[in-house]
């Protein structure tokens, strides 16, 4: 495997790593915050919140690794979104501030402001949507090289289905990932109220989720053609995907295998996104920018991928230890040791 | 005001991150280190009050760390955001050490949330102690990862510029280049330095009024004997760092210090007006000072800004102000630090209180060492102008070319005064919501070692 290769596919796959935690976050957030207005906050607020704590933190450094190691192994990135993405690019910056600090200081300095729950809650949604437009940009279209300058065009972007179509996709992956993981987690905390309540959100999103899909297969073939008739080549994989999100329907609607139906969601997710990206490839940016332009230098590659496994070395256990403790430690979960906040 | 200019823009728009960022970052610096030893003399010498301080400060922490992350996401995306061209250049020799400091900073993350949830959870003290080593080392291992880059920025080495693109590239060479031993020293004490005063007034204000729990007196003692250690340190440090940029930057020394003619016997000069016309007035010179500091010598030459071509000037006034401001309120610290110590030892000898007046001045050392960083920082920064890359790339050539970064800056403004002002209430009512003696008698704690 390149070089090349070898730096976007790991790049992908801490992007999913974001992608799954993140989701799990935003949304939870958001379920949170639902949970105020609907009055059943006792219910499902303290699995959540036991799960949340301690990760929440964990959860932007993902991102912020991709976007450090894309423009290591690709600088050219830096220069062609850089300038085209100020605008998208500082808004989910600052949600993510938003929704950060007021997670931080929701949780451990007032207590129960409302106002601070709804900043980090709809924040939550509203990340995923800034996020994914990037990601539609990438198709192309929307950034435009002429005469050595970079401009973007905001109306070709939103007179456009196919980003709507993503940003669609985005929520309500979001809430679907997030629901599927907290029945699991609160059905190993054996709180039965809590799960039937995230249950029924995790059922209520999955039908939306297929359909979001499919919108956005309709909306590339119309946008990229090309990269549409790639996706076809990997057509196996979409269809994994699709029948992993049936095993993890199913389970969950027959109440059975909780934890097993949140794995075939990673998978369904797993699929699809290595699908998509598969087929996306050799381009960074449609047509302007592929893997094999201005990829860095050998000698920084060479010390990039090294630092990368020695990284991993620390990080595997590190986050081993983290789930070890409060994910998979009955007593954590289930909150019978008497919990002291720091 | 003025007309649109994407450069001057994201000038400000960086440096206003970059301030706000400092801040939290410093703290996020020295905090761990300061909990970590306390949390060790508690279990060491099985003293609960230790332990206590070792657990406010966590829990203070985390609210400082959440707006760390935030703005420091935000400057890592605005490197690429704001100076596109710049990235396309440096970012081949500067994406190891970006890439490292991520890696800390996930260490960093991950044990910080082990560390905050498990108070209770071992049975042997040591365990949860140990979990603080990770902390502290990934966010130490952080600064020290991106000064790395900033001194890249100040020196850079391990490359070959061809057309405009960097060639053979080293970057172990890139990273160890001159001016990161002094940097990284200097960043790294300071901040312990600014976390020692901004803990010990906390403790230094309780007895201003009137609280006489001998908590205080444990913390204050703590807090200010780090800072005597680290200031001296700091000192030594800064001391080294002039005599760095002698060697390496003599044109920021130069503008530091109104330095237009190269000579040897060189005065230091604090304070005083600059004319138009490069005279300097009203200003105190110590004699053979400048000499000595570039040097350790009065002999030694220092080179003046005339050998110097104009349009390579960074602002003399604000860099020679902001250098005498570093170096008036490191003494300071510096003086607060020793005069406790004395103190100190009277108070434990013959019983001699500790005089409010230093108390006030120990409450006056939070923000004076915070604007020591600052303004040691923005000192920094602008004496390296025009240069993005020292040498190499004008700051000018690495700007973005988009139209909206004037919005930009207006909304991350809005955002940062809200999140300061936020963390600055929450952090109040933390902690007036729970004073630390009603915390004492409710853990039952009255009448442990008194001393």
């Amino acid at each position: 495997m390149s070089y090349e290769l070898l730096g976007m596919t790991v790049l992908w796959i801490f992007l999913f790593g974001y992608l799954i935690v993140a989701s799990i976050d935003f949304g939870a957030g958001f379920f949170s915050y639902y949970s105020v207005l609907t009055g059943k906050r006792q219910l499902i607020h303290s699995v959540i919140e036991r799960y949340l704590s301690p990760v929440w933190e964990v959860t932007n450094v993902f991102l912020v690794f991709f976007i450090i190691g894309l423009v290591g192994f690709f600088p050219d990135t830096a220069y062609y979104y850089g300038t085209a993405l100020l605008i998208p690019g500082s808004l989910a910056l600052i949600l993510l501030a938003v929704r950060g600090s007021y997670y931080a200081f929701s949780t451990y300095g007032s207590r129960d402001s409302k106002v601070y729950m709804f900043l980090y809650g709809i924040s939550g949604l509203l990340i995923p949507a800034a996020l994914s437009t990037i990601l539609a940009i990438s198709e192309g279209g929307y950034i435009i090289e002429e005469n050595g300058a970079i401009a973007f065009s905001f109306t070709a972007l939103f007179g456009n289905l196919y980003p709507y179509s993503v940003i669609i996709l985005a929520l309500v992956s979001v809430l679907y990932i997030s629901a599927m993981f907290l029945t699991y987690y609160a059905a190993k905390a054996e709180d039965k109220p809590a799960l039937e309540i995230v249950r029924t959100y995790a059922l209520s999103w999955a039908l939306p989720t297929i359909l979001a899909s499919l919108l956005v297969f309709y909306a590339i073939q119309r946008h990229n053609e090309q990269h549409f008739m790639n996706m076809l080549n990997y057509a196996w994989m979409f269809v994994l995907s699709f029948v992993f999100f049936l095993i993890a329907v199913i389970l969950v609607w027959k109440r059975t295998n909780y934890g097993f139906a949140f794995i075939a969601v990673m998978f369904q997710f797993g699929f699809a996104w290595f699908g998509y990206g598969r087929a996306h490839l050799p381009y960074l940016l449609y047509p302007y920018l592929t893997i094999y332009d201005n990829f860095t230098n050998p000698a920084m590659a060479q010390a990039l991928v090294i630092a990368f496994i020695a990284g991993l070395c620390i990080l595997i256990p590190s986050l081993y230890l983290l789930l070890k403790l409060f994910l998979f430690n009955a007593s954590y979960v289930k909150g019978m040791k008497k919990q002291k906040k720091a | 005001m003025f007309a649109y200019d994407p450069v001057l823009f994201s000038r400000m728009l960086t440096g206003l991150t970059l301030i706000v960022h400092i801040v939290y970052a410093t703290i996020g610096v020295g905090v761990p280190v300061m909990i970590a030893l306390a949390e060790w003399i508690g279990i060491k010498r099985n003293d609960p009050y230790y332990l206590l301080m070792a657990r406010r400060w966590a829990r203070g922490f985390t609210v400082t760390v959440a707006v760390g992350v935030v703005t420091g996401t935000a400057i890592g995306l605005q490197l690429n955001l704001l100076w596109p061209n710049f990235m396309r250049v440096a970012g081949q020799a500067i994406a190891l050490p970006l890439f490292m400091e991520t890696f800390a900073f996930f260490i960093e993350a991950i044990f910080l949330g082990i560390y905050l949830y498990t108070w209770d959870r071992f049975k042997n003290r040591y365990l949860h102690f140990w979990l603080l080593i990770p902390v502290a080392a990934g966010s130490c291992a952080s600064a020290f990862f991106i000064t790395t880059v900033n001194a890249f920025m100040n020196a850079p080495q391990g490359f070959d510029l061809i057309d405009g693109k960097m060639e053979n590239i080293d970057p172990i060479f890139a990273m160890f280049n001159p001016a990161m031993p002094t940097k990284v020293g200097h960043v790294l004490v300071t901040a312990y330095v600014t976390v020692s005063f901004c803990l010990g007034a906390i403790a230094a204000l309780a007895m201003l009024r009137g609280r006489r729990h001998v908590y205080f007196k444990k913390c204050l003692r703590l807090t200010m004997v780090c800072a005597l250690v680290f200031s001296l340190a700091s000192t030594l440090i800064g001391d080294l760092s002039g005599k760095y940029l002698h060697a390496y930057q003599p044109e920021k020394l130069a503008a530091a210090e109104w330095h237009f003619e190269t000579t040897d016997k060189a005065p230091l000069i604090i304070g005083g007006m600059l004319t138009d016309d490069h005279d300097v007035r009203f200003a105190i010179k110590i004699p053979f000072a400048l000499s000595i500091l570039a040097g350790g010598t009065p002999g030694t030459v220092v080179m003046g800004l005339d050998d110097v071509p104009q349009d390579h000037y960074p602002p003399l006034r604000t860099t020679h102000y902001l250098f005498d401001l570093m170096v008036f309120l490191g003494m300071y610290l510096l003086l607060v630090a020793v005069w406790y110590f004395i103190a100190d030892i009277r108070n434990r000898k013959q019983g001699v209180p500790i005089h409010k007046i230093l108390l006030m001045g120990v409450v006056l050392g939070a923000p004076f060492s915070v604007m020591a960083i600052e303004s040691g920082w923005i000192f920094s920064e602008i004496g390296r102008q025009p240069w993005i890359l020292w040498g190499v790339m004008r700051t000018a050539e690495g700007a973005t070319t988009s139209p909206h970064v004037d919005t930009m800056l207006w909304l991350f403004a809005v955002l940062y005064l809200v999140l300061t002002i936020t963390s600055a209430r929450i952090l109040i009512r933390m902690f007036k919501l729970n004073p630390v003696e009603e915390e004492i008698a409710s853990l039952g704690l009255e009448g442990g070692p008194a001393s």
